[in-house]
């Protein structure tokens, strides 16, 4: 069924196609095929010109060239690929951005690597001053590129389609027929045709030029600048950005003031007085973790049921944050970060009096099954006989403590909680004014508290409800019972919104550039020298448009019932043979009915 | 509580079983298709392909190719004109081979009873999938395995579309057979993961959205990938078939590069893929992002794994840039995007096995 044609043109004249160019606003393509076609393949797209020519002398002449240079396709294409280049050093290399304490590790186990990579920035590429220069040079040469593309687009739009090259057999998709309609009827059913199909067009000479997809650059354009949008929001976030944490035990609070954060970080433009007004109080937490299967101890659910205040009167609201579900209070938002357990204590002192009464947070010491390292210091305590003494409780809180298992938890969850202590009393070196972790306890002057035969270690493991006694009746320290504790991250970012617009942006825009096709069509109608009118339709678009031949033939058909075809003249063109419908592609098997999965193409 | 634990311990069974069974259909489809291969090879059609095409494609480039189908549509009472094409100006005038079976009526029936064994062999394995996630109570790509026999599924599913919707993809059977078995080889022994729940990091709706996104986008761009590769090795062949006189490929390499479609429609395929899913990574690049502020707190933090997506959608980028570049087209531009799919492939195994960071808690 298939066959194959010479070129049905042969014989013509010599290929003259510059001869409508005149029509032309411009010409930009310098590629073979345009050339061949002169000005109607030109600004198929608005893709820069590539010119490798050597600049004319002067500095004017190099900063154009540079500029051109810096904007040219061929720049933008070697500045993604040393950013993709550059991007992969910081996925190899600890970030100190990511994990200090990794960053640390690797520096103590390489250090004769470590001052080369600390010369090369690589414990923090992605602030690093090189990674910066590459992509400010591609976000520079993408506006450099976005700019004149813009102009040129705008130029093209008011401009009309270029006219009809002058041999159409020359084009990738072509098509003709005899017919008895008159050729200005013919022209005027293309034209009402092709505006109907939304194409732009207009009748020039003998023939109408039509064009469509102008959205194609639209959506390109879109997705370019959507990308500059990212990135100046990202930088906007970066600049306005507060992200600090919090830890809070049930039953405490946080109002969004400095002073609350446990530690925060702010953007450089970053002013105390931009803190929202809110606050917000933890009421339960709670936790559930995987019972049995290799994946024992992860936790399945975390949550934390708070109360929060919007604004420094509103009204109390209830709501649950969970990990993936963050409170969102005045573009702030409020994520649970991390949860554990805070033992409550009541202590008191050799006179009976309480002198600690509250929950007591830990360190944990292990990551899965919290168990919690701590301590408590007592500054302000009397022995029974009233004299001022410092007592310090120091042990391990285990949420799960199996008695044969030893000092750490089985378990994260609370199924068998106990508070490990034992107890040093003389001084805890807290009045010389240097400020102490509170996690730690400094021995160098304090004794460890025996039991009465003198020698043994005093140290007791409570359950909840429990007591222990001091030695002598030098006090006693009560458990309780236990509350969760829960970190909170507070972060402002101020560039969010615009952000997920520009990333919207981009993705519509991207749509847009790669699924719509800017083509140009063109029919042309005369008179031969036997009075039948000669239509022919040629089709020019990109040449990943396979669609290009089939809306040709459409388009045809469309015509025919304008201009139905006549029989054609018995000379010579012999392959012609009966009009057969047409099958488009790229491929030159015949569409075997039997075969429909060698048959089509692609 | 427990009767559910059990039913969901025989679910897991099932897909186990399911997984196997679908590994053994696609060993036979795997047979089938080297069956067509190798009946292809003693075809008339793909000894004189060779031949025929020097002729006419490298000779006579002006000349016009014309072609001639049945009528578009059911209804449709008008003939078409005939619509005359005609490839761009500088590029080979080469036709299509004839398919695996080379024309052979034998091949083509071992190449047919191939795909039917690898519909039959997919459905096994779509129930494989669809037991494991029913077993968990949740999509099932929750860790490596899952991942990967998932990925497998869709790569096939992708393959049979195309087939249904009669594009020129069956030449693509026997590359995807074999690495669908390779995959499903290394998620059973390597990967193996018991069927289990989920930490609470990922748990979201965008869970979903995300991981879908990234497993339709891979497995799509995995066909790309595939048709770039024997593009490039076409092109060659093509190149071969205009300068008779210089370095050849062994007459077997011929034998099979003769039968596959021609570089040109490797190359429009391979494009039209990476460009179709280029958007889809890119909202699954997003997707992640929205997912990671939920989850974490940030967008993004170049966590290895956002690393990489960001590195696979540039060098993406780059392949499409590449192509609209005077001088990059080409194979130039199929380098490109053979090295993006390699990101890829590295952001999923080697970010999953070599780095850890916040993604890889998944149980590998
Ligand atoms: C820095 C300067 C840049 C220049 C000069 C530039 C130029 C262009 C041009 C002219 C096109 C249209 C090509 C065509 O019509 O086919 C294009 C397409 C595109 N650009 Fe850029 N671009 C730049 C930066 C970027 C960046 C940073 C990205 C993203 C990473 C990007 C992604 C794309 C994509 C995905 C396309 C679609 C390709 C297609 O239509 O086939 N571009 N770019």
């Amino acid at each position: 069924m298939s066959t194959t044609d010479t070129d049905s043109a042969a014989g013509k004249a010599a290929e003259n196609a510059a001869e409508n160019a005149a029509e032309q606003t411009a010409d930009g393509g310098a590629g073979a095929e345009e050339r061949e076609l002169g000005a109607a393949g030109s600004q198929l797209s608005t893709a820069p010109v590539e010119e490798l020519s050597v600049p004319s002398l002067g500095p004017l002449g190099w900063a154009r060239w540079f500029w051109r240079q810096l904007t040219s396709m061929r720049v933008a294409l070697l500045l993604l690929f040393l950013l993709s280049l550059g991007s992969i050093p910081g996925s190899l290399i600890p970030q100190t951005s990511i994990d200090q304490l990794k960053v640390q590790d690797f520096k103590d186990k390489h250090p004769t690597l470590t001052p080369v990579y600390e010369k090369l920035q690589l414990f923090h590429v992605y602030s690093s001053v090189w990674f910066s220069a590459i992509y400010i040079l591609l976000f520079i040469s993408l506006i450099g590129c976005i700019v004149p593309r813009t102009w040129q687009f705008v130029g093209q739009l008011r401009g009309r389609p270029p006219a009809a090259p002058r041999r159409l057999t020359r084009l990738p998709a072509y098509t003709t027929w005899r017919s008895d309609a008159e050729p200005e009827k013919v022209l005027e059913a293309a034209q009402r045709i092709m505006k109907r199909r939304r194409f732009r067009s207009r009748i020039t000479g003998s023939a109408v030029a039509a064009e469509k997809g102008y959205l194609r650059e639209v959506g390109n354009l879109l997705f370019h600048t959507a990308l500059i949008v990212l990135l100046v929001s990202f930088a906007a976030g970066q600049l306005w950005k507060t992200e600090g944490s919090s830890l809070i035990t049930e039953g405490g609070g946080f109002s969004n003031s400095l002073t609350q954060y446990d530690d925060i970080k702010t953007g450089q433009l970053f002013k105390s007085e931009d803190l929202a007004p809110f606050s917000f109080q933890l009421d339960r937490f709670h936790a559930t973790y995987e019972r049995s299967g290799p994946q024992m101890r992860t936790p399945r659910t975390f949550r934390a049921d708070v109360t929060y205040w919007d604004g420094v009167d509103g009204p109390a609201r209830k709501t649950s944050i969970k990990v993936n579900d963050p409170l969102e209070i005045q573009n702030y938002k409020v994520y649970l970060l991390n949860h554990g357990y805070s033992p409550v204590v009541t202590v008191r002192d050799g006179q009976g009096n309480v002198v600690h009464k509250g929950p007591v947070v830990g360190l944990p010491i292990d990551g899965a099954n919290l168990t919690e390292s701590m301590v408590i210091k007592l500054g302000d305590y009397r022995d029974k006989n009233g004299k001022r003494d410092q007592v310090a409780y120091q042990g391990q809180f285990l949420p799960t403590w199996v008695r044969s298992k030893g000092m750490f938890s089985q378990f994260p969850a609370l199924d068998n909680p106990a508070l490990v202590l034992t107890a040093y009393h003389g001084s805890l070196g807290i009045d010389g004014g240097t400020p102490q972790s509170v996690y730690q306890l400094d021995k160098s002057r304090m004794r460890q508290y025996r039991e009465a035969d003198g020698k043994t270690k005093f140290a007791r493991a409570l359950a909840p409800g429990d007591t222990m006694k001091l030695p002598g009746g030098e006090g006693s320290l009560t458990f309780d019972g236990v509350k969760s504790w829960a970190s909170f991250q507070i972060s402002h970012k101020p560039g969010d919104q615009t952000a997920l617009l520009g990333a919207v942006g981009a993705l519509v825009g991207l749509v847009g550039s790669l699924f719509i096709q800017r083509r140009r069509i063109w029919i042309r109608a005369v008179k031969g020298s036997d009075g039948a009118t000669v239509v022919e339709m040629a089709g020019l678009g990109r040449s990943e448009y396979a669609k290009l031949p089939e809306e040709l033939g459409d388009l045809a058909v469309r015509l025919q019932t304008d201009a139905p075809p006549t029989a054609e003249p018995e000379d010579g063109t012999d392959e012609d043979g009966p009009k057969a419908a047409s099958t488009p592609g790229d491929t030159e098997e015949p569409a075997h009915p039997a075969d429909p999965a060698e048959g089509a193409s692609a | 509580m427990n009767l559910a634990a059990a039913v969901n311990e025989n679910l897991a069974h099932y897909s186990n079983v399911l997984v196997y069974t679908a590994m053994a259909i696609y060993t036979l489809a795997f047979l089938a298709h080297i069956a067509e291969w190798v009946f292809g090879s003693r075809s008339a059609v793909g000894r004189t392909a060779a031949a025929l095409t020097t002729g006419t494609g490298a000779a006579n480039r002006a000349s016009v190719t014309v072609r001639t189908a049945e009528k578009g549509g059911g209804t449709a009472v008008l003939e078409r004109p005939k619509v005359i094409t005609r490839s761009a100006a500088g590029s080979r005038d080469v036709p299509d081979g004839p398919g695996a079976a080379g024309g052979t009526e034998q091949g083509d029936v071992y190449g047919r009873i191939a795909v039917g064994l690898t519909v039959l062999a997919f459905l096994t394995h779509a129930g494989g999938v669809l037991t494991r996630a029913l077993s968990v109570e949740r999509a099932p790509w929750g860790n490596m395995y899952e991942f990967s026999t998932t990925f497998a599924m869709v790569a096939v599913a992708t393959y049979l579309v195309l087939l249904a919707l009669k594009k020129n993809v069956r030449w693509i059977g026997l590359p995807l057979v074999t690495t669908v078995l390779l995959d499903l080889g290394l998620a059973v022994s390597v990967l193996y993961t018991d069927s289990d729940q989920l930490v609470p990091a990922l748990h979201s709706y965008w869970l979903w959205i995300h991981v879908s996104c990234a497993i339709i986008s891979g497995a799509a761009l995995y066909m790309g990938a595939v048709s770039t590769l024997l593009y490039l090795f076409r092109d060659r062949y093509e190149a071969q078939l205009e300068n008779p006189e210089g370095k050849q490929f062994r007459q077997g390499v011929k034998s099979v590069l003769a039968r596959v479609p021609s570089a040109a429609s490797l190359d429009k395929f391979a494009y039209r893929i990476n460009a179709t899913v280029f958007p889809l990574w890119t909202f699954t690049i997003i997707a992640g992002a929205i997912w990671a502020e939920a989850a974490w707190g940030r967008y993004w933090g170049w966590d290895p794994k956002e690393v990489w997506s960001f590195i696979t959608w540039v060098a993406y980028a780059g392949y499409l840039h590449a192509r609209a570049t005077a001088g990059w087209k080409g194979r130039k531009a199929a380098y490109l995007a053979l090295i993006a799919f390699a990101c890829y492939l590295f952001n999923y195994y080697g970010v999953n096995i070599f780095i850890t960071g916040k993604h890889s808690y998944a149980g590998v």
